[in-house]
Parts: structure tokens; C-alpha cells; sequence
């Protein structure tokens, strides 16, 4: 039997990865694809968590991460439009170079 | 000689040593790739591996559900996306910006404070053995509609609006 | 999983030469994986030749008929020449994404046999989640056509990786809920259970005859239609019009790889034809199934009848019908086939609930499906029409002379 120990210190890495990624990339989609990455952090502790807790039964930690990944569906969506929308308009996706609100 | 060795590692240590070594490569490559597209290849590798994760912990129904949402539908798109702004991606630019430095240290802080968190916490071992899988899914669909009906509810507004939205948004007119 | 299986025996021999149970298992997995693989390769072949004599018999030509009993060889040869082919491989493509695509899209095609029922005890592993899991591989298939569209740096793959992904992802929706139709009657998503749901006993013997498809044909006509749409076969062949984008997504590949492309085709049809006799046309259920020794090998007869019958069919449409405008395919996706089938749930999850005998639902659940072909066919009736008219007025203005329109409102189609 692996140790919970080991999930969450993937659940750890993965968080750290998709920090990096959203706070250093500067293409909006790969900061997108890093929040992915993240939330899929979270999953994988809900999940080890619910599969090593007491309370087994009542499947708390699946039902989160099920409502998680749906969440992550309506993001993308609507980021990725967003991204689309505004390379339309600027023709750049680079979020350094959308200043335009900067004061 | 009374020299104690580690315990042989198990199969299932094994393989789980396996996939998290994949897992965290390959989301190592979604933030480090140069090339985008490689970035979404590498990410759909990385919910593979979680997907193979949420199988070793046996919830067989989320890791279905990871590869059918993410790969199927959020990959898909995100590689969309990459695709109609592609004059991005061949940039002479770098694509860290001016905090990477900062950043990288940061994040490495945060891996090394959880990780020490984690080492430092008498977590259980092993676990209770699962309740049989088919009354499992079962139970989830139920727990849907009672415990957490509302979340369920709010969700399906969510989608509904976000449906909407990225129509309303992605449209040429 | 219920029942014996086909792994329990061999984990019984094994542990009785005194191996550990797991290492048993191991290999018990590892031979039905290398025979269901090799399964997959060898039906391959056969299907290729189905296909090619079905069509040639259609365009009432003979086929293949030089190489072996009815050119039975043919595809062999085929093999031999692709293999011994030279690969090219174009200048500028993404090494990654071109190579790694077919070898996805073989493994997203042979991974679906593992769940597939043969037979009574013979399927690789009873998923309890079996129907999911068809529909989550799928995708990977979309993602493989994206990669190399997206690998081979030309601008017609491109193209056609879009359009893959367009119409594999619009067809999936429909395909899943017509396979939700029976889920909600069974209560199960394991392949193995929602055969077992079909037999049909009458005084106790199993006739084996209790078939979805009987009560419920629209679900099993609209799964139809999407698994044509998910194979890529010819009403809905745009991803490969030879006329527009040449070959599709597999262009710029040659040799084995090509190959690997072309197998998975072939395969993923054979399957969905096969998951459309698993689902609605009762698996390896029919007369005799019940019996004791005979009746797993008669229910092996009875699968392969109905999946082989099921891909002649697919191959039947294809050899006859003409490919649609892709406006048209995502119209009849998004505003025929989805709201179609959704009502059907509604009206079937109700009728569940009603508070009647069994035969009561049954029968309602039948008259929902008949309305829903009627609705359809009549909406379909009346699209047909008008495009006809449109045509005819577009090429013969004077066919408007006593209508009181303008003809130049249809000079622009």
C-alpha cells in the first residue's frame, strides 16, 4: 500500500509546477494550462484524502473533485473565449502586453 | 547479522513510483516547454497521470470522468486555442516573463514548505479497504441529489452561464 | 464482476503449479491482452476485405479475387507493401505530435476491446464503469487526429484535424446519450450486466430475444447514425474528402504509419458496430444461450453474426449514400439528433417513474421512440424539400415565373 504521503507530495509538485507556470509564463493560454494543473493538485489531495479518511461512506472528497473538474470545463471555456475575443482585437495573447487598463 | 534492511518495495509501490514520476515530468514540461503546443501535449500526459492516480486510489469513476472531460474536452480546446493564435507562438520572444527568476524561487519555497509539511505529519498509512466499486457509483449519483444538491444545482447554472458566455464572447461579429 | 471468467481459470491453473496469486493474475491479464490485441490486428485484415468486396459489389465490380480463395490475401500483400515502404517524413513537422499520433490512435482503438462481451464469461475486464470508459477513449482519438494534423505542417491536415475534432466531438453527444437511454433502463454501465438485461425468459427457457433495439429503435437509429459520424464513414466522410482536403488528417504519412492510421479506422468501426450489438441488439444473447456447455460458443456465434452484420451495413450506407455538406452535417447534429434524443430521455425517465407494471413503461417507452422517428423524418421530409426546390431554382430561374419571388434571392447558393 503506497502511503498517503506520496499523493500528497504529488498533489504538492503539481501545485508548485502550475504556480510557476501562472505567475512566469506570459502567453495567457499556458497560464491557463498552469491553473489546470493546480486545480488538478487540489483533485488529487481531495481524492487521497477521501480514499485514507474515516468517512468513506459519504464520498465527500469524490463529489468535490467531480464538481471540480466540471468547474474547470466552465473555465476553459469561457478563458479560452476570452483569450480568443481579445487576440481578435490587440493580436497578441502575451498578458504583459495587455496594459491597457495600467495606470 | 541483525542489519536492517528497507522492506522490498510492493507492486503497487512500484507503479505508483512510476506515474508520479511521470506525472510530475510531464507538468514539469507544461510550464517549461518553449513550444506551446508541446505545453498541451505534455499537460495531456500530466491528466493521464493523474487519471492513472485516481485508479491506483481506487475511484475508477473520476479517473474515467479526468480523461473523458480533460483530455477529451479541455485539452481539445486549450489546442484549439493554440492553434487559431498561433502567430504567438513562433515569437522571438521569451516566454517567461520579467518575474520568472522571483517566481521560480517562490515556487520552489512553496514545494519545499508543503513537502516538509507533509514529511512532518503522522498521516495513516493505509487505508480501510473500499466499499464494493458498482454501489460506490451508485452512492455518488445520490449523494448528488441529496447531500449536495445545491452544489449540483449551482453547477448546472454555471455550465448554463458559461455556455452562454463563451458563445457571446468567441463570436465574430 | 459476477460470475466465472474467462481469467479465473487460468488464475486456477497457475496457482495450482504454485505461483502467487498476483504474479497468476499477471499473466493470466498479459494473455488475454496479447490475444485481444492480436485480435484486433488479424479482424483487421478481415475487415478490410469485407469492406472492399461489400463496395465493390455494390459499384457491381468483383473486388479484390486474385490473391487466395476471393482475394482473401489481398490485405496481407497490402500490409507487406506499406510496411516495406519507404517513410517519409516532412521537412519543418513537430517530431513529438507526428510520431506519437498514430501510435495514440491504435492504442485509442485496441484499449476499447478490452471491455467488449464475446461471449457468456469472455470479456477482457467487466468494467462496472464499461460505458464511460468508451466514451473517455474516444477522445483520444480526436486528440491523435488533432496531433497529426497539427504534426505534419500542412495546411490541408490542418484543416482536416479541425474538422475531426468539430465533427468527433459534435457526434459524441448524441452517441452518448443514445448509449444513456440504456443505462437508465438497466441501471448499469458494465457491458457484461446490460447483456445480461437483454435475455427473455418464457418458461424458463432464455430465448435470449429481450433486444433494446426492438423497444427502443430511435435511440438505436440515432446511435447508428453517430457511430457512422464517429467512424468517418461516407455520409459523413468529410474528414477525408478526397475532392477538397485529399486525404485528411493522415496526408503527410506514409508506410507503417499510414498504416497504423488505417487500422485504427478499421478497427474503431468494426467496435462501434460491435458496441451497437452489444447495446441494442442483445450481445451475445439468442436462442440456446442458456444451455450449459453449447451455449457460450452458440452466444460467440451470435456476437460476430451481429457485429459482422452490423459493419456490412455501415459498409452498405457507405457504398450508397452521398456525402453531406458539412453546414448540414452540423445542423443535423446539433438540431435534429441531440434534441431528438434528448426528449427520448425525458419522456423515458418519466415514464420509468410512472407507476405502472413493467409492459406498461415498456410499451410507452416504444411509442416515445416511434414518435421521435416520426418527428424526425417528417422535419427531415421538409428540409429535403425546400433544399431541392432551392436547387432547382437557383439553376432554372424559369421555374419561378407564377411564384411572385425574385429569383436573385437564391442566385448566391
Amino acid at each position: 500500500m503506497v502511503p498517503l504521503t506520496g499523493y500528497l507530495l504529488v498533489g504538492a509538485f503539481l501545485f508548485s509546477a502550475g504556480l510557476y507556470g501562472a505567475l512566469a509564463r506570459r502567453n495567457a493560454i499556458a497560464i491557463l494550462m498552469s491553473i489546470e494543473l493546480m486545480l488538478n493538485a487540489a483533485n488529487i489531495n481531495l481524492v487521497a484524502f477521501w480514499r485514507y479518511g474515516e468517512a468513506q461512506a459519504d464520498l465527500a472528497g469524490q463529489v468535490f473533485a467531480v464538481l471540480i473538474i466540471a468547474l474547470a470545463a466552465a473555465e476553459a471555456a469561457v478563458g479560452l473565449a476570452l483569450i480568443i475575443a481579445v487576440y481578435r482585437e490587440r493580436k497578441t495573447v502575451n498578458v504583459d502586453e495587455l496594459d491597457l487598463l495600467a495606470g | 547479522m541483525p542489519f536492517p534492511l528497507p522492506p522490498l518495495p510492493t507492486i503497487g509501490q512500484l507503479v505508483f513510483t512510476g506515474i508520479a514520476l511521470f506525472t510530475c515530468a510531464s507538468a514539469l514540461g507544461v510550464v517549461l516547454a518553449r513550444n506551446l503546443f508541446h505545453g498541451a501535449l505534455a499537460l495531456v500526459a500530466t491528466l493521464f497521470g493523474v487519471a492513472a492516480l485516481y485508479v491506483m486510489l481506487e475511484a475508477e469513476f473520476l479517473a474515467v470522468s479526468q480523461v473523458l472531460i480533460y483530455v477529451g474536452a479541455i485539452s481539445t480546446l486549450i489546442a484549439f486555442a493554440i492553434m487559431l493564435t498561433r502567430s504567438m507562438m513562433y515569437g522571438k520572444t521569451s516566454p517567461l516573463n520579467r518575474q520568472a527568476g522571483k517566481t521560480g524561487l517562490f515556487a520552489v519555497l512553496i514545494f519545499l514548505a508543503l513537502f516538509g509539511f507533509v514529511q512532518s505529519i503522522p498521516w495513516p498509512a493505509s487505508a480501510a479497504p473500499v466499499l464494493a466499486n458498482e454501489s460506490m457509483i451508485a452512492a455518488l449519483g445520490e449523494q448528488f441529489v441529496t447531500n449536495y444538491v445545491i452544489a449540483f444545482e449551482v453547477l448546472g447554472l454555471l455550465l448554463l452561464v458559461a455556455l452562454v458566455g463563451a458563445v457571446m464572447l468567441a463570436r465574430d461579429n | 464482476m459476477q460470475g466465472s471468467t474467462w481469467s479465473d481459470g487460468i488464475v486456477g491453473l497457475l496457482t495450482g503449479l504454485g505461483l502467487p496469486e498476483m504474479l497468476a493474475l499477471g499473466i493470466a491479464y498479459g494473455i488475454g491482452a496479447f490475444i485481444l490485441v492480436n485480435f484486433g490486428m488479424i479482424s483487421a485484415l478481415l475487415l478490410i476485405w469485407i469492406t472492399r468486396k461489400a463496395i465493390s459489389r455494390m459499384q457491381d465490380r468483383l473486388g479484390p479475387n486474385r490473391l487466395g480463395p476471393y482475394g482473401l490475401f489481398q490485405t496481407v500483400a497490402d500490409a507487406a507493401k506499406l510496411i516495406s515502404k519507404e517513410i517519409i517524413t516532412p521537412s519543418q513537422s513537430d517530431f513529438l505530435a507526428y510520431n506519437l499520433a498514430p501510435v495514440l490512435s491504435v492504442f485509442g482503438a485496441l484499449m476499447l476491446l478490452a471491455v467488449v462481451p464475446f461471449a457468456p464469461g469472455l470479456i477482457g475486464v467487466d468494467l462496472n464503469i464499461g460505458v464511460l470508459f468508451v466514451v473517455a477513449l474516444g477522445s483520444i482519438g480526436v486528440m491523435a487526429a488533432l496531433m497529426a494534423g497539427w504534426g505534419s505542417n500542412n495546411k490541408y491536415a490542418l484543416l482536416a484535424g479541425f474538422r475531426v475534432v468539430a465533427q468527433l466531438l459534435s457526434y459524441e453527444i448524441p452517441m452518448v446519450l443514445s448509449i444513456l437511454t440504456v443505462v437508465l433502463l438497466t441501471g448499469t454501465m458494465s457491458f457484461g450486466r446490460i447483456v445480461e438485461a437483454q435475455s427473455l425468459t418464457i418458461g424458463g427457457l432464455n430465448l435470449g430475444i429481450g433486444w433494446f433495439g426492438v423497444m427502443m429503435p430511435a435511440a438505436m437509429l440515432i446511435f447508428f447514425i453517430s457511430s457512422l459520424a464517429e467512424a468517418e464513414l461516407t455520409p459523413f466522410d468529410l474528414l477525408e474528402a478526397e475532392s477538397e482536403l485529399i486525404a485528411g488528417f493522415h496526408i503527410e504519412y506514409s508506410g507503417m504509419k499510414f498504416a497504423m492510421f488505417f487500422l485504427a479506422q478499421f478497427v474503431n468501426a468494426w467496435i462501434l458496430s460491435a458496441l451497437m450489438a452489444i447495446l441494442f441488439l442483445g450481445g451475445w444473447q439468442g436462442p440456446g444461450v442458456g444451455l450449459p456447455v453449447i451455449g457460450p460458443i452458440l452466444g460467440f456465434g451470435y456476437f460476430f453474426v451481429k457485429a459482422y452484420a452490423v459493419y456490412v451495413l455501415q459498409q452498405w450506407v457507405r457504398g450508397t449514400f452521398p456525402r453531406v455538406r458539412i453546414d448540414q452535417m452540423m445542423y443535423f447534429a446539433w438540431k435534429v439528433l441531440v434534441p431528438a434524443i434528448v426528449g427520448l430521455i425525458v419522456a423515458q425517465a418519466i415514464a420509468q417513474k410512472l407507476p405502472f407494471p413493467d409492459p406498461v413503461i415498456y410499451a410507452i417507452i416504444f411509442v416515445a421512440n416511434i414518435a421521435a422517428i416520426w418527428l424526425v423524418a417528417t422535419m427531415l421530409q421538409r428540409y429535403i424539400k425546400g433544399e431541392s426546390l432551392r436547387t432547382k431554382r437557383s439553376f432554372e430561374p424559369t421555374s419561378l415565373i407564377g411564384t411572385m419571388q425574385e429569383a436573385k434571392e437564391y442566385a448566391m447558393y
